[in-house]
C-alpha cells in the first residue's frame, strides 16, 4: 500500500536510474573529462598524445599514492564531521623517525649509530607508531576537551612539523638501506594506496566502524542517544588517520631515499581536496573511499597534464584553487537541491 | 514578467478575485521530485481572522504557506493580495507585500539585541549613517507596548525563553505592517501562561484588520482562537467552514477521510514486577530528589509546564546526562548509567523529544537510521555487519509499524513527521527493551500515525515492557497512563492514579 502510493507519483525510470548510477559516477566522468581536455589540447599544442604514453600514466599513479594514502584517512575524518589539518605535518615527522632507523652502518654520522641496518620492518613500524600516537592525541583531544577537530589538528600541524625539525636539528636523514628503498620502487607505492582504500572501502561500507563513523557525522547527538561512544569513536577514526599519515610518510621517504623536516608540506590541503572532489561533504555524514580515489587521481592527472602541456607551476596552482572552490560550491547545490525535493 | 501576470490574471485570475478576501489563491499545484505535495488547492483568507489550518502531517499545508510566503515557486496557481495579482519570488518579496511567515524553527540571530533582529536591515540611521541606536531603542519599546510584550529590548536573543523569542519574531513580523502572519505551530513549545498571552496578541492584531493563518495539530487551541478552519488531506484542499458550526469529530473526519472510533486504546493489563526505581535522582541545578518506581507493563504518565524538568529526567536515567546524585535500580539491581550504552545494555530504550535534534539522522537512509542501536547487539560478527539479517529485521519492522516510504533506502528527510517518529519508534523497539522511555512520542505528528503509535504503546504495555511517557498533550496523558507523575521546576510535585486523575487535579499539581 504504501509503496504503491509513491511510485504512482513517481516517474518509474528515473526512480530506477538513481538507484542504479553510484555517485562516483559523476567525479569519474569528470576525471575522463579532464583527461580528453588534455588530450585534445596535447594534439594541438605539443603535437603528442597525453593518455598514449604509459611511463606518464604511471608517473601519475605513483605521485599521487602519497597524497591518496593520507586522503583516506582523511575521508573518514571527514565523514564524522571533523577535519585533519596535522597529515603533512606529521608525513614529516614520521618520515623522520622512519628514516633514522632506516639508515645504514656505511654511513658515519648516522641519527643511531648503534641502530644501522635493521631489519625493514623496524623502520616501517617506527613510522606507523609515530603516526598512530599523533592521531590518538589529536582523537583524544577532540574527545575528551571538546575543542573543535578544527584547533586540535591545526595545533597538531604546527608540533608536529616541530617534531620533525627538532629530531636532527633540521638535518635531513639520508643513506637508507636498499630494502627500505624498495618500498618507493616498482609500483609499491601504488599497491600500498590501492590496498589501503580497499581496506578502508569494505571497512566503512560493510562494518560497524563504517556505520558508526557516518552515523556520526549525520547526527552527532543522535548518535550519542543511540548508543554508540561518540568519543571512544572519534579516537579511533583520527588514530587511523594519524596512521595512514604515518605510512604515507614511511613511502614518501623510501620514494625519496631520505627523511627530510619539510617533508609533505600543505599535503593535508591536497587530501582534504582529493576527499572535497570526491564528493565526500564537509558537513559530514556523506563521503565514499571511492569517490575519494577518483578526486585524487583528478589532483594528479591536473599536475602531470599542465606540465605536459609544459604550463607555469604558478598557474597549476591558481587552477587547483579554482577547482576545490568548485567542487564545493558543486557540492553544495546539489544539497541543496535535496534539501528542496 | 509584468505582461505574462497580466495575462495570467486575465485567463484565470480575474474572474475569481474577489475583493471581500485578503488572501485569495486558487489553483495551486506543486510537485517535488516524485511526489505531488498540492494539487488544485483553493485557500481564502478574509481580513480580521483566524484561519486555522489542520491536516495530518503531509498533507501539504506547511507546503502551502511556503508557497504563500515566497519561500518555494508554485507549478501553477493564480495569488490575490487585495484582489490584486501578485506572484512572489522570495520571502523578502512577501515581506514587502505584507505577508509573513513566523517559522516553526525560530529565525533569530543569538549574539544580537532582540531591537537588532527586529529592525535588521532596516535600521535607523544617523545623519552620518551610522545605526541611530537611541531611535532603534525607541522603535522596539513603542512596538512591544502596543503588543504589550515585557522584553528588553536591548537584551541579547540567546538569553531569552523560547516563549519570548516566538514573543520577538511576532514583533518582527507585525514591524513590517503585514497584513498576512502565517504562524506554523506557534505554540509547540509554550507554556499555558505563554499561550493566553500569544492569543491575547493575535486578537489585537486580529482587531486591526489583519489576516492570521494558524497552522495548527492541537484540536483545543483551533475552537479557542480561531474563526475559521480549512482542512487539507493528501495535498488535496478538502474544504473550509466556520470554527463555530463545526466539531472535533467533524474535523477529525475530514483530515482522515475516516472515523476514529477509540482515539486512545488503553488496556488494562497485569501490571508486574518493578522494573525501574529511582530514588532522589538529582542533575544539579536542574531537578532534584525524583523518586518513583516503573513496573512491567505499566504505562506511568509525566505531565508537567514544558521547563518542569521532565525530559532532563528521562535523559539522566537514560545516561545522556549522568546523575549528579540518586540512585538507578534496575530489575532489583542498583546500576550506574554513565552513558546511553550503559541503559541500553540494561534493556532501555529511549525515545528523545525532539526528532530531528535528537533522533533522525536526516541524511541517512530508514535502514541506516533503523539499525543504528541493534548494531552492537549481535548483529555483527568481528565487526562486520550481518547486513540481510538486520535488512530482514528493519523490513520486518517498517512493515509492522506501516511506515510510508518508498523503500528502505529513501532518506529520512524525505519523510512527513509521522513516518520519522515511526522509524525512530523501529529502532528502539529492535532492541527489544524492557523499559521503553517516550517522550512527547506523537509531537507535531498526524491524526492517523498518533492513534498507531497509542496502540502500539498499549500493546508493549500487555507484552510486559515498562513505560515511561512524557507527554504535554493532557488528552494522551490522560488517556494512555496507568499512573501519572506531576514535574513541577524539578521536583515531582504528586502522583495520580488513572481513577481519579483529570485535567484539573494534573494543572493544579504542574503549576502549583
Amino acid at each position: 500500500m504504501a509503496t504503491e502510493h509513491a511510485t504512482k507519483a513517481a516517474p518509474h525510470g528515473e526512480m530506477q536510474r538513481r538507484r542504479k548510477m553510484p555517485p562516483e559516477a559523476n567525479i569519474f566522468v569528470v576525471l575522463i573529462g579532464i583527461a580528453l581536455f588534455f588530450e585534445l589540447l596535447g594534439w594541438i599544442f605539443v603535437k603528442q598524445s597525453f593518455l598514449m604514453n604509459t611511463q606518464r600514466l604511471q608517473v601519475i599513479i605513483l605521485q599521487v599514492s602519497v597524497i591518496g594514502i593520507i586522503a583516506v584517512g582523511v575521508t573518514q575524518v571527514i565523514i564524522t564531521g571533523g577535519i585533519d589539518l596535522s597529515s603533512g605535518s606529521v608525513v614529516g615527522m614520521t618520515a623522520m623517525m622512519a628514516a633514522s632507523l632506516a639508515q645504514t652502518s656505511d654511513f658515519a654520522r648516522a641519527v643511531y649509530p648503534s641502530l644501522t641496518d635493521l631489519p625493514v620492518i623496524f623502520p616501517v613500524a617506527a613510522g606507523l607508531l609515530a603516526g598512530l600516537i599523533a592521531g590518538l592525541i589529536n582523537g583524544s583531544l577532540i574527545a575528551f576537551t571538546g575543542i573543535p577537530p578544527f584547533i586540535a589538528t591545526l595545533g597538531m600541524m604546527v608540533a608536529a612539523r616541530g617534531v620533525a625539525k627538532w629530531y636532527t636539528r633540521g638535518q635531513p636523514v639520508s643513506m637508507l638501506s636498499d630494502s627500505y628503498a624498495a618500498i618507493g620502487t616498482w609500483i609499491w607505492p601504488v599497491v600500498i594506496f590501492l590496498v589501503v582504500a580497499l581496506i578502508f572501502h569494505i571497512a566503512l561500507r560493510y562494518t560497524r566502524y563504517g556505520k558508526f563513523t557516518y552515523a556520526i557525522g549525520a547526527n552527532v547527538q543522535a548518535a550519542r542517544v543511540s548508543g554508540i561512544n561518540v568519543g571512544r569513536h572519534l579516537i579511533k577514526v583520527y588514530a587511523i588517520a594519524g596512521c595512514l599519515s604515518g605510512l604515507a610518510g614511511v613511502v614518501l621517504s623510501a620514494r625519496a631515499i631520505s627523511g627530510q623536516a619539510g617533508m609533505g608540506v600543505s599535503y593535508e590541503l591536497d587530501a582534504i581536496a582529493a576527499s572535497v572532489i570526491g564528493g565526500t561533504s564537509l558537513a559530514g555524514g556523506v563521503g565514499r573511499i571511492t569517490g575519494t580515489v577518483i578526486g585524487t587521481i583528478i589532483l594528479g592527472v591536473m599536475t602531470s597534464g599542465f606540465t605536459f602541456l609544459r604550463i607555469d607551476a604558478y598557474y597549476q596552482e591558481i587552477v587547483k584553487g579554482v577547482i576545490i572552490v568548485a567542487a564545493v560550491i558543486i557540492d553544495q547545490h546539489r544539497q541543496r537541491k535535496r534539501r528542496k525535493a | 514578467m509584468t505582461s505574462q501576470s497580466a495575462m495570467r490574471a486575465a485567463t484565470n485570475g480575474a474572474a475569481t478575485a474577489n475583493s471581500e478576501f485578503l488572501l485569495q489563491v486558487e489553483g495551486v499545484r506543486k510537485e517535488f521530485p516524485g511526489v505531488v505535495a498540492l494539487d488544485d488547492v483553493a485557500f481564502r483568507l478574509k481580513p480580521g481572522t483566524v484561519h486555522a489550518l489542520m491536516g495530518e502531517n503531509g498533507a501539504g499545508k506547511s507546503t502551502l504557506m511556503k508557497i504563500i510566503a515566497g519561500i518555494y515557486r508554485p507549478d501553477s496557481g493564480s495569488f490575490h493580495l487585495r484582489g490584486k495579482d501578485i506572484q512572489l519570488t522570495s520571502p523578502l518579496d512577501a515581506l514587502e507585500n505584507g505577508i509573513a511567515m513566523i517559522h516553526q524553527e525560530l529565525n533569530l540571530m543569538p549574539f544580537m539585541t532582540v531591537a537588532e533582529n527586529i529592525w535588521i536591515r532596516r535600521e535607523p540611521k544617523t545623519a552620518i549613517g551610522f545605526v541611530d541606536h537611541a531611535e532603534l531603542h525607541r522603535k522596539t519599546a513603542s512596538l512591544f507596548k502596543k503588543l504589550n510584550i515585557s522584553i528588553d529590548p536591548e537584551i541579547e536573543v540567546r538569553d531569552l525563553s523560547v516563549a519570548n523569542r516566538q514573543m520577538v519574531e511576532i514583533a518582527k513580523a507585525v514591524s513590517y505592517e503585514s497584513d498576512v502572519l502565517i504562524m506554523d505551530e506557534p505554540t509547540s513549545a509554550l507554556t499555558e501562561k505563554e499561550v493566553t498571552h500569544l492569543f491575547e496578541i493575535i486578537r489585537g492584531l486580529k482587531s486591526q484588520g489583519k489576516g492570521i493563518v494558524y497552522i495548527t495539530h492541537k484540536m483545543n487551541e483551533l475552537f479557542e482562537i480561531a474563526d475559521e478552519v480549512s482542512v487539507f488531506r493528501d495535498g488535496r484542499y478538502i474544504g473550509t467552514h466556520g470554527a463555530a458550526s463545526v466539531t472535533r469529530d467533524d474535523i477529525i473526519r475530514m483530515m482522515v477521510g475516516r472515523e476514529i472510533t477509540q482515539m486512545f486504546p488503553k488496556e488494562v493489563v497485569p501490571i508486574g514486577d518493578v522494573r525501574l526505581s529511582v530514588r532522589n535522582l538529582s542533575l544539579k541545578g536542574i531537578f532534584h530528589d525524583v523518586s518513583f518506581d516503573l513496573r512491567s507493563g505499566e504505562i506511568l504518565g509525566v505531565a508537567g509546564l514544558v521547563g518542569s524538568g521532565r525530559s532532563n529526567v528521562a535523559e539522566t536515567i537514560f545516561g545522556v546526562t549522568p546523575a549528579t546524585s540518586g540512585e538507578i535500580w534496575i530489575n532489583g539491581q542498583k546500576t550506574v548509567i554513565d552513558r546511553p550504552g550503559t541503559a541500553m545494555k540494561h534493556g532501555m530504550a529511549f525515545l528523545t523529544e525532539d526528532r530531528k535534534e535528537t533522533g533522525c539522522f536526516l541524511i541517512l537512509d530508514v535502514l541506516e537510521n533503523m539499525q543504528i542501536a541493534i548494531l552492537n547487539q549481535g548483529f555483527a560478527k568481528a565487526g562486520f555487519v550481518a547486513e540481510a539479517e538486520i535488512a530482514r529485521n528493519c523490513n520486518q519492522m517498517k512493515e509492522a509499524l506501516r511506515v510510508k516510504t518508498p523503500d528502505m533506502h529513501e532518506r529520512v528527510e524525505n519523510l512527513s513527521g509521522g513516518n520519522q517518529q515511526k522509524v525512530l519508534i523501529g529502532r528502539w523497539l529492535l532492541t527489544h527493551p524492557k523499559i521503553l522511555i517516550l517522550d512527547e512520542p506523537t509531537r507535531g505528528i498526524d491524526v492517523g500515525a498518533k492513534a498507531e503509535i497509542h496502540k502500539l504503546i498499549t500493546r508493549l504495555a500487555g507484552d510486559g515492557v515498562a513505560v515511561m511517557m512524557i507527554s504535554s498533550e493532557m488528552p494522551e496523558v490522560l488517556g494512555m497512563s496507568d499512573r501519572i507523575m506531576v514535574m513541577h521546576e524539578g521536583r515531582v510535585t504528586g502522583f495520580l492514579d488513572r481513577a481519579e486523575a483529570n485535567q484539573v487535579k494534573i494543572m493544579e499539581l504542574a503549576a502549583h
